[in-house]
């Protein structure tokens, strides 16, 4: 988690990514890649700089083949766990990245994916 | 294994987190801490976080979980000297932090923890005056 976290902030540093930023992205990535640990046993994590019409920003995309979540639309809501956590993750995350993308089917697994941009 | 030392002085223990902390780092801490507030019998609880970047829903739970303890075993805890970009993100995270009191730094954290036992050596000292008379 330190090792990925570390990671993320060489490449928002690299596009110039400001500190308040940086520091939303990097708790976003930080619930995301917990619940995919917690939940699902691990998974993968897609580093990607992408460039908008007017600014840089980071792209991070999340897979893991874990159970999936039933629903998605209940999991969104603030305090809705079904581990012993505080329920924030998913719904935190969202509100501390500039576009937030989930798909999930049970016995598959989940994607999200997660955009913030340079100042935004 | 790394460990986070935790310092006695005085009535209060104080802590300062270095580095950023991974999970089971943070549950030893609250553990190591807790069983340090029985031990010592402190009043105050001073945990520095001015070198953490990073806050996120676990870690917020861990400080509210060392606070929630603390008082059970009655002693207040303090955070300290929190990095505005880390105050911004817990808000929009939605993490209340319940429970835990928080001062600008060190020197104002102390000062809140004065204050209270303070006004308990007070309040104690009232009592003995009226079991006099």
């Amino acid at each position: 988690m330190v090792v990925f976290r570390n990671r993320l902030k060489e490449f928002a540093i690299k596009i110039g990514m400001g500190l308040v930023n940086q520091t939303k992205l990097i708790t976003a990535a930080s619930e995301l890649s917990r619940n995919m640990l917690r939940y699902a046993g691990g998974g993968v994590v897609l580093i990607e700089i992408i460039n908008g019409q007017r600014q840089n920003g980071l792209r991070l995309t999340f897979t893991d083949t874990g159970p999936g979540i039933p629903d998605i639309k209940e999991a969104m809501k603030d305090g809705y766990s079904t581990g012993k956590s505080l329920g924030l993750g998913l719904p935190g995350a969202k509100r501390l990245v500039s576009d937030f993308e989930i798909q999930s089917t049970v016995g598959k697994g989940t994607t999200i994916t997660i955009t913030k941009w340079k100042n935004g | 294994m790394d460990k986070i030392p935790i310092l006695k002085i005085g009535h209060f223990l104080m802590v300062a987190i270095q580095v950023d902390l991974y999970d089971r780092l943070a549950l030893n801490l609250e553990a190591d801490l807790v069983q340090a507030v029985s031990k010592t019998g402190a009043k105050g609880v001073l945990i520095d976080i001015s070198s953490v970047s990073i806050v996120d829903s676990f870690m917020g739970r861990i400080l509210g979980n060392i606070a929630g303890m603390s008082k059970v075993l009655d002693a207040d805890t303090v955070i300290v000297g929190m990095q505005p970009a880390v105050a911004i993100t817990l808000v929009e995270l939605g993490l209340p932090l319940r429970g835990v009191q928080t001062a600008l730094n060190v020197e104002k954290g102390m000062e809140l923890l004065q204050k209270k036992i303070k006004i308990i050596d007070e309040e104690e000292a009232f009592d003995d005056d009226s079991t006099l008379q």
